[in-house]
Formats: structure tokens, sequence, C-alpha cells
């Protein structure tokens, strides 16, 4: 019985063979391409009835901003939905590929979702990726259970709270939480709260801007306010509009065909595999 | 300035930049303190900050009076190196001691005070031997009242509220929103206290014990030490995972 090491083929999961080499290449002055982030501002609150999760809309890409209107709260079942903050192709993908596993749940089970099975999902997939799925994400639902809210961050730990905010504007969300949250907060006052903070957000920070989203969760109902305040309006619109002025002369009108129709050459060989 | 003597100075340079390459001048802090916040009120100028002065992750110092007046019409408040803060009031005594052997019946006002502080703060930074620390000056003389703050880069402006560290990102949205011109002494020390509160529960080197000082063209005061009412009984944190049985 040899104790030879046998080439075993890796059976999934992250392969961390390439780490050491691109460590290597950022000392040595690689500058490493950035990724699409949504440097932003992502809160959740519970009130009497359920979850309230607000988000912003700006994804920036460094300093330029890439899409002045994004979605950030992202559906994973019926009755859970979860806001995602980092980098943007991780928290969609992550949200999706959970959303779709408990779809399949729901099959097999013949019930509704519940909130700590999209938690244990999509922790123990963070945590397997070590944090380099860099992914940190507000999850809000309600099941038969209650309302439940919790924070995932990149490495896979998780907070369950009953106010909680993430991204680059946390700060100035939580200011406003920690002076203004208290108990037994209405819909509408829970809204309004989240609304407040998230215009925090907003305004005080580089990385969130343009809308305010929110989406109210209750038992067997939900709410989802696309762009319920839109505090950030185009202001100066050229009343001359982009058309051309009446003077302009058309000279010439002429469509080029770009090919020759292809003829079909009938009897051919046929094509190799 | 640490100098390092055993490296030997190469050959080829000369003698005076060898010796040059031989100096460490950038430092590190070593007792800090944090934030201070400041807004402009009706009558004057309020500054809250607290006495904590930590030592790492240690609170070590836990009556450091980081709030002190500076000549007859200004106040300054600092956050960063204490040991640089003192040195600091050390340079301005002096000012102020010049100022008035003058003896020509003008004072120095807080507009003067923090142009000859950024000079300083500036000045140090770039011979590469900075100042740790974020000062807010801030002050009345003859009506006009005057709030400016100037960082260990030099970095100065003035403002109708300041902060310095965390105080920047957890205490200006909230003064953002609800400061306006005409707050009463009430209203502004409630305003602070709501910022400070929020400080103390999100940063993790604040501590309970805090003064406040106003200064009004009658003069200043700086209040005695005392603490904050905090709530950690809301009932959804004591027992935040009943219904999720088994995670944190």
């Amino acid at each position: 019985m040899s104790k030879a090491a046998i080439e075993v083929p890796p059976k999934g999961g992250f392969s961390f063979d390439l780490c050491r080499r691109n460590e290597m290449l950022v000392k040595k002055g690689l500058n490493a391409p950035s990724f699409l982030k949504t440097g932003t501002t992502i809160v959740g609150l519970v009130f009497q009835d359920g979850v309230i999760l607000g988000a912003d809309t700006r994804a920036t890409e460094g300093p330029i901003v890439a899409d002045k209107n994004c979605e950030k709260i992202h559906y994973i079942a019926p009755n859970i939905y979860c806001c995602g903050a980092g980098t943007a192709a991780d928290t969609e993908a992550v949200t999706d590929m959970v959303s779709s596993q408990l779809t399949l749940h729901r099959h097999h089970t013949g019930r509704e979702s519940r909130v700590v099975t999209a938690l244990t999902l999509l922790k123990s997939h963070l945590f397997s990726y070590q944090g380099y799925v860099s992914a940190a994400l507000v999850l809000g639902g309600v099941d038969f259970t209650g309302p439940h809210l919790h924070t995932i961050y990149p490495h896979g730990s998780t907070d369950t709270l009953p106010f909680a905010t993430m991204g680059s504007g946390s700060l100035a969300a939580m200011a406003v939480f920690e002076s203004k949250y208290r108990e037994g907060l209405t819909r509408d006052e829970g809204v309004q709260l989240v609304a407040e903070a998230i215009s925090s957000g907003i305004f005080n920070d580089l990385g969130s801007g343009s809308n305010v989203d929110i989406c109210v969760l209750t038992k067997g109902h939900k709410e989802y306010l696309r762009n319920h305040l839109q505090p950030n309006p185009r202001t100066y619109i050229s009343e001359k509009g982009y058309s051309f002025s009446k003077k302009t002369e058309v000279l010439l009108t002429k469509i080029t065909p770009l090919r020759d129709s292809v003829h079909i050459i009938e009897g051919g060989d046929e094509m190799e595999e | 300035m640490i100098v390092d003597s055993s490296s030997p100075a190469p050959a080829k340079k000369s003698l005076l930049l060898s010796s040059e390459a031989d100096l460490q001048r950038t430092q590190t802090p070593y007792v800090t303190g944090t934030s201070v916040i400041a807004i402009k009120y009706k009558d004057g100028i309020l500054i809250a900050a607290d006495m904590g002065g930590s030592y790492g992750s240690t609170l070590r110092y836990k009556n450091v009076e980081r709030i002190r007046p500076v000549g007859k019409h200004s106040l300054i408040g600092a956050s960063g190196e204490i040991s640089d803060f003192q040195e600091i009031l050390r340079y301005l005594d002096e000012l102020i001691l010049n100022d008035s052997m003058w003896d020509d019946g003008n004072s120095l006002g807080p507009k003067e005070v923090h142009n000859y502080l950024t000079r300083v703060m500036y000045n140090r930074r770039n011979k590469f031997n900075p100042l740790w620390n974020s000062l807010i000056l801030g002050g009345v003389k003859n009506g006009q009242k005057y709030l400016g703050t100037v960082n260990m880069i030099g970095v100065h402006y003035e403002d109708n509220h300041v902060a310095t560290g965390f105080g920047n990102h957890l205490a200006r949205p909230i003064l953002r929103e609800e400061w306006n011109e005409n707050l009463t002494f009430e209203e502004g020390v409630k305003l602070l206290e709501k910022c400070m509160r929020v400080l103390l529960y999100r940063d993790r080197s604040a501590v309970n014990k805090l003064q406040i000082a106003k200064i009004t063209d009658e003069g200043f005061t700086i209040s005695q030490p005392y603490s904050l009412k905090t709530q950690w009984k809301f009932k959804a944190f004591e027992n935040p995972t009943v219904g999720a049985e088994g995670s944190w």
C-alpha cells in the first residue's frame, strides 16, 4: 500500500491555485482589473407586521456611475427579498442561484420557503468561497414563523437584527436609524424611516445616489415600490431637444444593402462534425 | 523624529543627503482622541467631545479634556494624537501671549487663530513630520460667529457644522438634515447629544463621558463631564434569533 500522491481531478468549488500568482503580480505592480461595484446604501427594518427593505439605485465602476437606476432589491422567493451590496455580478449571481434552489425546494416540500433556508444557503456558499465572492446582503422576509431580517457578510458570517444597514453609505443610514428607531413602528412610519435612511446615504455618500427603492413584505403580501422616491431628477433639459432644425436640407436618401443575397447550393457535401 | 544610524550612508551621495536619508520623520499616533463635533447656533458656537484617550485598542485615559479655550474669543477641539494637541496648545499659548504683549486693545479672533493653525499644520505636513490631529476652531468676535476645521494634511474649511474623524460619517448626515440657523442653546445641545449618542453606539473608541463647550460674545463655558442615557433594551435585540434557531 504505497502512499504516493494520486492525481485526483478537482470536484468543484473555487480553485485557489492562481491566488499566489495573482498576489505576486500585484506586488510587481500589476493593476488588477476593477469590478463593477455597487458602492451602495442598503437597509432593512423590522416593523410591527413585517419587514421593509430599502436600497439606492446607483452602480459605480470606480469613479464613474455605470448605471443610474439599477435594481438592488433581488427576488429570492415570493415572501423573501434580498438587497445586495458589493460586486454587482456576485450579488446577482448568488441571489439568482439561491432563488432557483429555493424554487426547487418548494416543489419538493410543497411549502412556503423560510427565510432561514435562504440564509443558510447563502452563508454556506459565501463561506466556502472564503470572501472572494464579494457580496454583502441584507436578507428579509416573512414566513410562517414571523418576520425576519438578516445581514450576510462576504466571508459568510450573519447577524439577525431588527434594523441593519450595509454598503458604503451604511454609516450615514445607520446614523438615521440609531437616532430615530423605536419599537412598534407602523407600516407608514417604517417606510418613512427607511426612505430617510436611504436618502441620508444618497446625499452623504458618494458611492450611492439616484433613487430610493423600497420593498414592504408582510404576511402573504409584498409591495415592491420601485423608485418610491426620486430626489435627483434631471433638472437641465434643453428645450430645443435633439431634433434637427427645419432648415437642414436632406441631400440624398440612399439605402445600400450590406451584402448580396446568399445562394444556397443544393446537394453539397455534408458538413464535417 | 527617529534618527536611524544603523544603515551606512552610500558613498556616492553627498554628505548632506546621506544624513537626510537616515532620518525617518513619519509618525504613528499612540494616544488618540476620537471625534469632535461642533455647530453654530443663535448666540455662538457649541462644541462637543468625549473625554477618552485610547492607547491603540485600550481605553487608557478617561479624563482627557479635548476642548480648550484660546485667547478671549475662541475654543479649540482636537482629535488624534494627544501629545501633538498639547504641543499645539503651547504654540497657541505663545501666540496669544505675544499678541497681548502688544497691549494695543486688539486680540486675535477665531479666524486669525484658525489661519495660524492652518499654516502650522500644512508646514509640518510638507516637512513629512505632521502633527497628527484634526482640529476644530470655533469662536465669536464682535458678534461674528466663526467655525472652521483643519487636519493633519492641512485641509481646512469653515462651515455651519463640522466634525472630525468618525463624526464626519455618522454625525454630519444628521447635522445636514436637522441644523438650522436659529437653534437655541437647548436645541443645539439636544442636537449635539443626538449625534454623540450615535457615535457612542457605533464608534468603538467612544466613551460615555462627554463635555459640551459653548462660546458666545460674552465668553466661554466648558461643561462638567457627564454621560448620556443609552437604550440597549430593545425587545428585538434581547432575543434576536427567536424564529431562526441556531443562527446568530
